[in-house]
């Protein structure tokens, strides 16, 4: 009875039946394989999110976004900068870096990107955390103030993509929304 | 009976009391008794707000429905958190760690005064908590992260109970000492209090983690700290927030195993075995709260291999043993009892009318194959970031902590009702169906949340239509279907919790009286619980085919999730 003490004082020197110990090796050697892929995913995959990360105050971290926004707007056939819902939609360059800023309660600015071209993400949030949630591709990284992550992304699909938080962040959190569109 | 004094733990009453109980004849003492009564009363209060709690946030999840307005909602939210997997959970696992202790091993309580102390600074903090709740400026959600700030309160309350279980955890330790010197027990402690045991030294782990990373908090909401670093807030916290759900895991383990012995009259295969099992879980705790921060800036590639997996998973290892070792002790016991006919007469013929057992057994399934398998994915390293934060997470955790641990905790209740209060169940044919109706509830709401986060669904989100948003974005047809269906589960999860309170309450104020001569259990235990030591039975007893069938097909199941989760990734846009 497992309530009750061991009849036999010394336990552990029962041998273990040969179903139990099959089942530990089984248990311990898949255990040992996941292990043992994640570390092969980094070499195989291409599915690895950087950890690249740097201090950095909200304020700096604003000032960045807002000069990149300025240095590449999006411009439609008679010059104008686009913009989506009010939302500047802004377009780098091809391999370029591309900064991203969670705020209460939106993500600012937009962006369009093109198809197969990787870009070094810049991510982090001017006031509470954040959670970068592209949808319907389904990546979902954490947003930390104070925080700027640095990633490389190449999108690999063109459309149009929604870009919601999910980690609360107070009354608007429902509100806060983004956009990214990739083009070929 | 007790005449020596022993210093700190040797509180000598003036009245230490026992009784002899007529269903299994042990020796229970009065003042552990009333402790265990107070504990699981106070637990199942708890749980009954939160579980109300719970149903109203279901229903404002379900899109059709949306209950309640915003602020309610996330108001709402983190009381349901707070409620149900702290007060709900901790208030029943005193009661464990009593019942293991001074129960199982025949003895008086160390120092039944700090652990009313301790019951009071837990209540104290629990309501307190509400209070603050309620109140509407700490709506920060369970998980407070900074720098949102909930009101001081807040803080100070999840420090008084955590202090208060602490002094709990203590006088559990205490017991063990008392036990030990007045030789109420020979040889070994059973492998019950043995799991117990586990479940209090990680408690001490992770009520420290929970004083290091609060207390500053709390500190930092009276202004006398200018600010909280947020990613170290994070890893101090789940240190705190992951390794609590290891006491669960153990605690509830403990229980598989308790009732399996009470009902079936089921014995370890091996004693070696399961313990063994038991202290994995104590190996390598501190790596816990990894898998919590895979999807977050600043911690390295390496660093998350290694602690998300506890060093080379040695914890879902031993998960994966009691997987083996649980079933595997029920069917010997049932082929000992007769039932030997084919692979699966010993489950057929299962007591499956028994609440304690039923549940029991759900328990095990679900939390090994909803809660356990989906819980690997998302602590993987890449795989995480399919859904971290989204719905996803809560569909998991319903299924470890509300269809695992909660379910194993209220079929524990129906043995602690006779057993303890002296009550027997009141409606033997409604408690029948209780832990049916539960799961199917909380199975429900976990593989329909697990469904909508796949879909990307946001959690702790108050609409996902988003129509307040700058930005439209249409989740697919099939999340609403899900969060629907969620809404649907949830309403059974409650009816079935709400039939648990009332069945409970109405059995310890009106069920038939126990403590007569000649009384007999409505539900009744297995014989050989009354034995006083346990046979060990590995090599007479081990034909366990339906068992090694059962593993069988949760290792497949596993095994094929893992890579779906895998291929899924590969098409991922990538991070290169
Ligand atoms: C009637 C039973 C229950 C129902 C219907 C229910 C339903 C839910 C729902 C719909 C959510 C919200 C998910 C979100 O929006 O992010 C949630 C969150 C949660 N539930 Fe439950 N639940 C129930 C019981 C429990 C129990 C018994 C526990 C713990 C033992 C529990 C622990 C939690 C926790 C920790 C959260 C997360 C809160 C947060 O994100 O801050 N639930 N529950
Ligand atoms: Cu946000
Ligand atoms: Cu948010």
């Amino acid at each position: 009875m497992s309530i009750n003490p061991p009849s036999n004082r010394l336990w552990w020197k029962e041998p273990i039946h040969g179903i139990e110990l099959a089942w530990i090796i089984i248990a311990f050697l898949w255990g040992l394989f996941m292990f043992f892929f994640m570390i092969a995913w980094h070499f195989i995959g291409n599915q690895n999110l950087s950890t690249e990360t740097y201090r950095v105050t909200p304020d700096q971290f604003v000032e960045k976004v807002e000069a990149f926004a300025e240095e590449y707007p999006l411009l439609d056939a008679s010059g104008d900068p686009v913009d989506i819902e009010g939302t500047p939609v802004v377009s780098p360059p091809a391999g370029g870096d591309v900064y991203m800023l969670g705020r209460l309660w939106e993500w600012w600015p937009a962006l369009e990107l093109k198809k197969d071209q990787s870009y070094r993400f810049h991510l982090s949030s001017a006031d509470w955390q954040h959670g970068f949630s592209l949808q319907p591709v389904n990546i979902n990284i954490s947003v930390h103030p104070g925080y700027e992550h640095v990633f490389t992304l190449t999108p690999t699909q063109t459309g149009e993509f929604g870009i919601v938080c999910n980690e609360y962040c107070g009354i608007g959190h429902h509100a806060m929304s983004g956009h990214i569109r990739v083009v070929d | 009976m007790t005449t020596i004094d022993h210093g700190a733990i040797g509180y000598v009453g003036p009245d230490i009391r026992y009784r002899s109980c007529p269903f299994t004849g042990r020796r229970i003492e009065r003042s552990a008794e009333l402790l265990i009564r107070a504990n699981a009363v106070a637990a199942v209060i708890f749980l009954a707000v939160g579980g109300f709690f719970g149903l109203m946030v279901a229903l404002t999840r379900w899109p059709a429905v949306q209950l309640l307005p915003a602020e309610w909602f996330y108001l709402v939210l983190t009381g349901h958190g707070a409620n149900v997997l702290l007060f709900w959970i901790v208030f029943f696992e005193i009661a464990v760690l009593y019942f293991a202790s001074a129960v199982l091993l025949g003895c008086r309580l160390a120092t039944p005064r700090w652990a009313w102390l301790g019951f009071g600074l837990m209540v104290i903090g629990a309501v307190m908590a509400n209070y603050a709740v309620l109140n509407g400026d700490s709506t920060v959600m369970f998980t407070s992260y900074p720098p949102m700030m909930a009101e001081h309160w807040f803080y100070l309350s999840l420090i008084v109970f955590a202090v208060g279980a602490l002094i709990g955890v203590f006088v559990f330790f205490g017991t063990l000492v008392v036990a030990k010197d007045e030789q109420t027990y020979e040889g070994s402690v059973p492998l019950v209090t043995f799991g117990a045991i586990t479940a209090a030294i990680i408690a001490v782990f992770t009520l420290a983690c929970g004083a290091i990373i609060l207390i500053p908090t709390w500190l930092w909401s009276l202004g006398l700290i200018s600010g909280i670093d947020t990613l170290m807030y994070k890893l101090v916290w789940w240190g705190m927030g992951h390794s609590s759900q290891q006491i669960n895991v153990a605690a509830h383990i403990a229980i598989w195993y308790a009732i399996a012995a009470m009902v079936v009259g089921a014995r370890p295969l091996s004693e070696k075995v399961s313990r063994f099992a038991f202290l994995m879980y104590i190996l390598f705790l501190q790596l816990a709260s990894a898998h919590h921060l895979l999807a977050e800036p600043g911690m390295s590639s390496s660093w998350k291999i290694i602690n998300t997996s506890y060093m080379m998973y040695l914890a879902v290892m031993a998960s994966m043993i009691h997987g083996l070792t649980v079933p595997g002790a029920i069917e010997a016991a049932q082929r000992r009892n007769g039932f030997t006919r084919g692979m699966f007469e010993w489950l057929t013929k299962a007591p499956w009318g028994n609440p304690a057992f039923s549940g029991m057994f759900m328990s095990l399934v679900m939390f090994g194959f909803l809660g356990g398998i989906t819980g690997v994915i998302l602590g993987t390293e890449q795989l995480n970031v399919l859904m971290h934060n989204t719905i996803y997470v809560p569909g998991h955790f319903h299924a470890t902590v509300v269809a695992g641990t909660t379910l194993a905790f209220m079929a524990m209740t129906y043995l602690v009702v006779p057993l303890v209060f002296q009550r027997d169940i009141i409606w033997p044919t409604l408690a029948k169906w209780q832990p049916y109706l539960f799961g199917l509830g909380a199975g429900g709401i976990s593989l329909f949340m697990m469904g909508a986060g796949t879909l990307g669904v946001p959690r702790r989100h108050w609409d996902i239509s988003m129509v307040d948003a700058a930005h439209q974005y249409e989740f697919a047809p099939a999340a609403y279907l899900m969060m629907g269906l969620n809404g649907m589960s949830a309403i059974l999860a409650a009816a079935g919790g709400l039939l648990f309170i009332v069945l409970v309450v109405a059995s310890i104020l009106a069920g038939p009286r126990l403590d007569q001569p000649g009384a007999k259990l409505v539900f009744p235990l297995h014989d050989a619980g009354a034995q006083a030591v346990s046979e060990y039975g590995s090599e007479a007893s081990l034909k366990i085919p339906g068992t090694v069938m059962l593993v069988a097909i949760f290792f497949f199941t596993f095994v094929l999730y893992y890579f779906v989760n895998w291929k899924y990734l590969s098409e991922l846009w990538l991070f290169n």
